[in-house]
């Protein structure tokens, strides 16, 4: 089937197969490896975008799903070589060491502090409470969210 | 593998009248599992997404009527939090942000888990499920809709459209054990209610019997209703607990939701 959608502000058109997920359609059909794929039932949140503004897991949305809709994935974050201001308290706070949640836990901050501006460590907690990260422990992806929601 | 995406309800019951091995999809978290494990191919899906008709809620008379594509993350925000308390609660147990913005009490009373969250609170809340097909529509209590694990009062084309349910203003609360707060299937879960007007305390336990279970009992023998509950079960041992385990942790969650609601 054929499905139209808007990613990153831009309208694109791509064949699908029915029961594809939209992480699928991203990575596979529209070069946008950024969004990670890993178990493949909303466990781990490395493939967290904005579909429609809102926080999904893009594994669980079909692509069919997302037809007509907008979606926001991690490479529409930054304006050109200028990175968006989670992605550069993400770099400043030492908070990736593989990288591989990254993406996720950044277009999670983002949505987090677009509703609210200055959480606490327990609002911090829950709103990435979705996104795995066996690497850090988390104290720097937590430096990396209350520096960001201070700059 | 088609989808079809429907635009109104009258489309979507047609659709399934026609196609009854074809299966709905809403939030796609209990589907979109399986079709990404290959454990189901559909002859194929329907996407509820553009039906308008299953968003949101609304009064009729005393009785709420919940759209079944309300979402968990609908349900634990005001007002709907402050008309179901122990539904607000469970929603909030549910999976993670991701998961709670698009799971959907619908889908969650179409999947029929025993573990399903929003089950307990909908049973002491004495809902009715309303499903209908191109047949027309019909009213199913909540103890009469979810028959076993993973099978329910739903014939091949009927659709779950909404549920309704009577805020009582009674305290109620819902408490669920598991590892740790987020992404959690239930090891046991229970909501329960303190009536005082009716006199009387209802519980409802998940992850502790094949279907959701309710118990009820005279508000003045409260002090017997831990045990009780904890007997009315019939867990089994899985990978999340043992048998015994839960069968205690339901009478200890029991004592604290009474003292909970009692406060």
């Amino acid at each position: 089937m054929k499905i139209s959608l808007t990613v990153n502000g831009e309208l694109r058109e791509t064949e699908a197969w029915g029961g594809e997920s939209l992480l699928y359609v991203l990575r596979e059909r529209l070069d946008l490896p950024g969004s990670k794929n890993a178990c493949e039932q909303g466990e781990c949140g490395s493939c967290s975008v904005l579909l429609d503004g809102t926080l999904v897991c893009a594994c669980l949305v079909l692509g069919a799903q997302a037809d007509g809709h907008e979606v926001t994935t991690v490479e529409g974050l930054a304006d050109g070589d200028r990175l968006h201001k989670v992605q550069e308290a993400y770099v400043q706070a030492g908070a990736v060491q593989c990288g591989f949640c990254t993406p996720g836990l950044v277009v999670a901050t983002v949505d987090l502090l677009e509703a609210n501006p200055s959480p606490s460590d327990d609002e911090i907690r829950e709103a990435l409470s979705g996104n795995l990260c066996r690497c850090t422990g988390y104290a720097k992806i937590f430096d990396a969210v209350r520096q960001a929601a201070a700059s | 593998m088609d989808v079809h995406s429907p635009r109104s309800l009258a489309e979507a019951l047609a659709l399934k009248a026609e196609i009854p091995d074809a299966r709905f999809v809403q939030g796609g978290t209990d589907v979109l599992v399986e079709l990404n494990f290959d454990r189901s191919r559909p002859a194929a899906l329907i996407n509820l997404n553009e039906v308008p008709e299953l968003r949101g809620y609304g009064f009729e008379g005393d009785t709420m009527i919940l759209g079944a594509g309300l979402t968990y993350a609908e349900a634990m925000a005001a007002p709907l939090a402050g008309k179901f308390p122990a539904l607000a609660e469970a929603s909030r147990t549910v999976g993670s942000p991701q998961i709670r913005n698009r799971g959907t009490i619908g889908g969650n009373l179409g999947t029929s888990s025993p573990a399903g969250d929003a089950l307990p609170p909908l049973v002491i809340g004495d809902a009715e499920v309303c499903v209908a097909s191109v047949r027309g529509e019909r009213r199913v209590p909540i103890s009469d809709f979810v028959l076993g694990v993973k099978k329910n009062a739903l014939a091949p084309d009927e659709l779950v459209v909404s549920v309704r349910m009577k805020p009582t203003g009674a305290p109620q609360t819902f408490m669920k054990v598991g590892p740790r707060n987020a992404m959690v299937i239930a090891v046991c879960s229970l909501a329960l209610q303190v009536d005082r007007e009716r006199g009387e305390l209802r519980a409802a336990f998940g992850s502790s019997a094949p279907t959701v279970r309710l118990v009820t009992s005279r508000i003045d023998e409260a002090d017997a209703f831990p045990a009780r509950v904890a007997e009315a079960a019939s867990p089994i041992d899985d990978v999340r607990g043992t048998a015994a385990y839960r069968r205690h942790a339901l009478r200890v969650l029991t004592g604290r939701a009474l003292e909970r609601c009692f406060a």
